[in-house]
């Protein structure tokens, strides 16, 4: 026997602040609340740490705790090597997680630190000065034919491959509806259009509601090919191609079948309460020659006019495949840390496969430029990136852009609680039960979304102020504005960051 | 003609006031960059008529205020008439009896030395000579498969990065390039810059602060027919140089300057740009304006923009470059940094000062500022 294991947080409800209005029941889609009588009955080993409840309560009398009860302390055996196992004796199965690696890797990020100007060169004030953070994605030419013509004129010769032109380097990620709301797609959309940025729908097609919002969309071709058809393709922006996903690099994707409802399963183009499944490689691509194919057959559908990206994880060969993407007619590659959220991921995978994005940037940006094909191919990066400051060491590290996942979704209210595969999201992002996507207000959360990104773009236009740099281009690939604090010479090396004080 | 493009020749009147800001300090070792303040002045004759070194030393000690006594430069056009179908390799030997076999052995796989000396150099107190400069005439060998340029080029890139006690830092054709660590006028003394006759010239003052007693961080910087000075500090550095180490070039001075010469190199000689579209290149319009342009012109604009992004120079800078056809002077696109124009006849004075200029030519007839980003182009007519 096993029996049960500690709860893993414990609620407590202060009965001199509750007042017994039952928020908390009506709000709490794990079951935790309930009414008692004339109390409220809280069985705490249905908690997710969600906050709702929290949010919700009028009085603050709900209080939480982590890990109410310890086991033994050891260095080794922590509590989640217990857990799993316990789990696992008891199903003989893989256990899913949902959201980003839960491990406690150092963070790259949090051990580089930008620069600023002082004295030498002059620090520029954003609210005075322009700082220019617009932002072009696609394939560049490596140089142009400029003639001058009879009186002065000057005529391009060259012609250009469409690029995206975004305002701001920061686009949401690619989130599937199913594995997500309506409403949480709609509130994204909103907001990319307005703040002059894109994104991604992910693997589940496009729903009619989004139609308008088409021009700031980027529409996927993952393995499943779900949604997929020729109308899709022209109503994005842009199109990706995605091979992996830093949260599961190497595996393909899960959507139960109890999630496929009627508004799914017509979007997705698969019969309702189907499983829908991604292979883990796309069947007509088993080398890079094939990718190649599928780039140019997308290009072709599209008349050449959309730029096409193509997503792979973060692996430890991620600046080869860079390298390989950009002899293809691809204008970008996305790359996806090992930091990347998920709705659900073999914990495994979640937490062990992948290297971390500071690094796989900081690699491709250099390889494609030993390659002298630097220009050939956009880089952006995503996979936890958390703020303003990640955005601008992303850039510096090599990066053209950063989609942003999780943070989208913790704007919309999420707490990232790791039970999206659940489908009981109480915040109305992550589930499409009706009473629960109903809660999430497409007005108010797009408006949060687009906050997000302002304050972001904001901090950004102060941190490339105060660096005297007055357009984005010139921080991308600037190593020489970040320095390593506490990192290995190895790491540095990759990097190409010096450290501290040199 | 489109806009404010292309200000091939102005003449404008008024003097308006000159722009200060605090001077910057150059920092550098490590293997890191750095910056410059400094004065800089240029001077071309459009007739090709040449000056002889005297006026410029005259000019250029105007400046004092701005540099630190720690490195002071000049390049001179013209000067090599007898060998002008050569180039003129000028390099800093460490050790020379070291030093010098080693590159005699390289140059003479590469060509043919027609001539080489010592560079004639008078003791100066003020002057510690720590290397000795010496001068190449040097023809590449026509039986390689590839054009002059390329080969001296690859050849400076090879020599200065083997770090083996000589760097080649001047390799045009009749033109030299004379710089040390000192004070202007014992930079010019001690290369007896007045017995040469150029008609162009190019200056340097330098305020270092961290100074490797290297002589090959002082301006001007050189590479094949273009030279380079320049004052302020290039914040996109870090972006330039991975970029134009990307097409083959090695950045070995330690000092951001070192990356404008190559960039000209790259845009005008490898690819084909007129210095016109070079420099706009460098100092690009904000997205904001191109929009506000023609259809025509906004596309070769964007163009530019997006193909030369890591080009782009971000930063406070004026800079003054030539080659034998011309000289140019152009700043940074906020311009955080002086730069004043004057002209005199056939002759054309780009300067950080104004007193620099006056110094030079009393004269003086037209003086004005160009606005920010507005590239000045001044080309022989001769």
């Amino acid at each position: 026997m096993i029996g049960s294991l500690p709860p893993r947080y414990r609620i407590s409800v202060d009965p001199v602040r509750c007042m017994e209005c039952g928020r908390c029941i009506e709000n709490c889609a794990y079951g935790v609340f309930s009414r008692d009588g004339d109390r409220i009955f809280v069985n705490s080993r249905n908690c997710t740490a969600c906050h709702r409840c929290i949010a919700c309560c009028p009085r603050d009398a709900i209080s939480l705790e982590e890990h109410p009860c310890d086991y033994r302390s050891h260095p080794l055996w922590t509590r989640e090597a217990r857990e799993a196992i316990y789990n696992q004796a008891r199903t003989g199965k893989i256990i899913l997680a949902g959201m980003g690696n839960a491990l406690d890797y150092p963070a790259i990020f949090d051990r580089l630190v930008l620069d600023a100007c002082q004295v030498t060169n002059p620090s520029l004030d954003p609210l005075r000065e322009p700082i220019e953070v617009t932002t072009h994605l696609g394939k560049k030419p490596a140089s142009l034919d400029l003639r001058r013509r009879e009186g002065g004129d000057v005529e391009l010769r060259t012609r250009l491959t469409p690029n995206l032109r975004i305002e701001t380097p920061i686009m949401i990620g690619h989130m599937s509806y199913g594995a997500i709301s309506l409403n949480a797609h709609l509130s994204m959309a909103r907001a990319a259009k307005e703040t002059g940025t894109f994104m991604g729908t992910g693997e589940g097609g496009l729903h009619a509601a989004l139609h308008p919002y088409q021009d700031r969309m980027i529409v996927q071709v993952a393995s499943g090919r779900f949604g997929v058809n020729i109308d899709y393709l022209e109503r994005g922006a842009a199109i990706e191609i995605k091979i992996g996903q830093g949260a599961k690099p190497g595996i393909g994707g899960h959507l139960p079948g109890e999630k496929v409802c009627a508004d799914i399963s017509r979007t997705r183009m698969i019969p309702e309460g189907s499983d829908a499944i991604s292979p883990a490689p796309h069947h007509d691509i088993y080398s890079i020659e094939d990718l190649a194919q599928l780039v140019r057959g997308l290009k072709e559908a599209t008349e050449w006019k959309k730029p096409v990206f193509v997503k792979i994880a973060a692996v430890h060969n991620v600046a080869a495949i860079a390298a390989g993407i950009a002899r293809s007619p691809a204008d970008a590659v996305v790359i996806d840390g090992f930091r990347g959220g998920t709705g659900a991921a073999p914990m495994v995978f979640r937490d062990h496969v992948g290297i971390p994005i500071e690094a796989a940037v900081a690699s491709v940006d250099k390889k494609l430029r030993d390659q002298g094909i630097r220009n050939e191919l956009s880089v952006i990066a995503s996979g936890g990136i958390r703020g303003s400051a990640d955005l601008a060491k992303a850039i510096a590290l090599g990066a053209d852009a950063v989609y942003i996942g999780t943070a989208a979704l913790v704007a919309m209210g999420c707490r990232v609680c790791g039970n999206c595969y659940r489908g009981l999201c109480p915040w109305g992002i992550a589930t499409q039960r009706p009473d629960l996507v109903a809660r999430l207000n497409p007005d108010e959360a797009s408006n949060q979304v687009a906050n997000l990104i302002r304050a972001w773009t904001l901090e950004l236009s102060e941190l490339l102020g105060a660096a005297g740099i007055n357009s984005i281009e010139s921080l991308r690939g600037n190593r020489d504005r970040l320095r390593g604090y506490m990192l290995d010479e190895g790491l540095m090396q990759v990097l190409d960051v010096r450290g501290v004080g040199a | 003609m489109e806009g404010n493009f292309l200000p091939i020749v102005f003449i404008l009147s008024g003097i308006t006031p000159i722009r200060a800001f605090p001077d910057c300090l150059e920092a550098e070792g490590g293997g890191s960059t750095v910056m410059t303040m400094c004065g800089i002045i240029g001077v071309m004759d459009k007739s090709r008529r040449t000056m002889d070194g005297s006026g410029i030393r005259q000019a250029l000690s105007m400046m004092n205020e701005r540099g630190s006594g720690e490195g002071a430069g000049y390049a001179a056009y013209g000067i090599y008439p007898d060998y002008r179908d050569c180039y003129a390799l000028h390099v800093f030997f460490d050790d020379v009896h070291e030093n010098k076999p080693l590159l005699d052995s390289a140059l003479a796989q590469w060509g043919t030395i027609e001539h080489d000396e010592a560079i004639p150099t008078c003791d100066r107190p003020g002057l510690r000579a720590v290397h000795t400069p010496w001068r190449y005439f040097f023809k590449p060998d026509p039986s390689l498969a590839a054009p002059e340029d390329e080969i001296v080029s690859a050849l400076v890139m090879q020599v200065n990065a083997a770090r083996r006690g000589a760097l080649i830092f001047s390799s045009g054709k009749d033109l030299g390039v004379f710089k040390a660590g000192g004070w202007p006028e014992d930079v010019a003394d001690f290369y007896r810059i007045e017995d040469y006759e150029g008609y162009i010239w190019l200056a340097h003052n330098r305020y270092p602060t961290n100074t490797p007693g290297w002589w090959g961080g002082a301006h001007p910087f050189n590479l094949l027919d273009w030279s380079v000075v320049h004052n302020g500090e290039i914040t996109s550095y870090g972006t330039n140089r991975r970029y134009i180490e990307s097409f083959g070039y090695t950045c070995t001075m330690f000092t951001d300057t070192e990356v404008i010469a190559y960039l000209i190199d790259l845009m005008v000689r490898r690819h084909g740009l007129d210095i016109d579209l070079a420099v706009r290149a460098l100092a690009p319009p904000f997205w904001e304006e191109i929009g506000r342009m023609p259809a025509a012109e906004r596309e070769w604009n964007s163009a530019l923009r997006l193909a030369y992004a890591s080009a782009m120079m971000n930063g406070p800078f004026a800079i003054v470059a030539a080659n034998r056809d011309m000289m140019i002077g152009f700043t940074d696109r906020g311009k955080l940094r002086p730069m004043i124009v004057g002209e005199c006849d056939d002759r054309l004075y780009i300067s950080s000062e104004e007193a620099a200029i006056r110094a030079m030519e009393p004269r003086v007839e037209s003086i004005r500022m160009p606005a920010a980003g507005e590239p000045v182009i001044g080309r022989v007519i001769a």
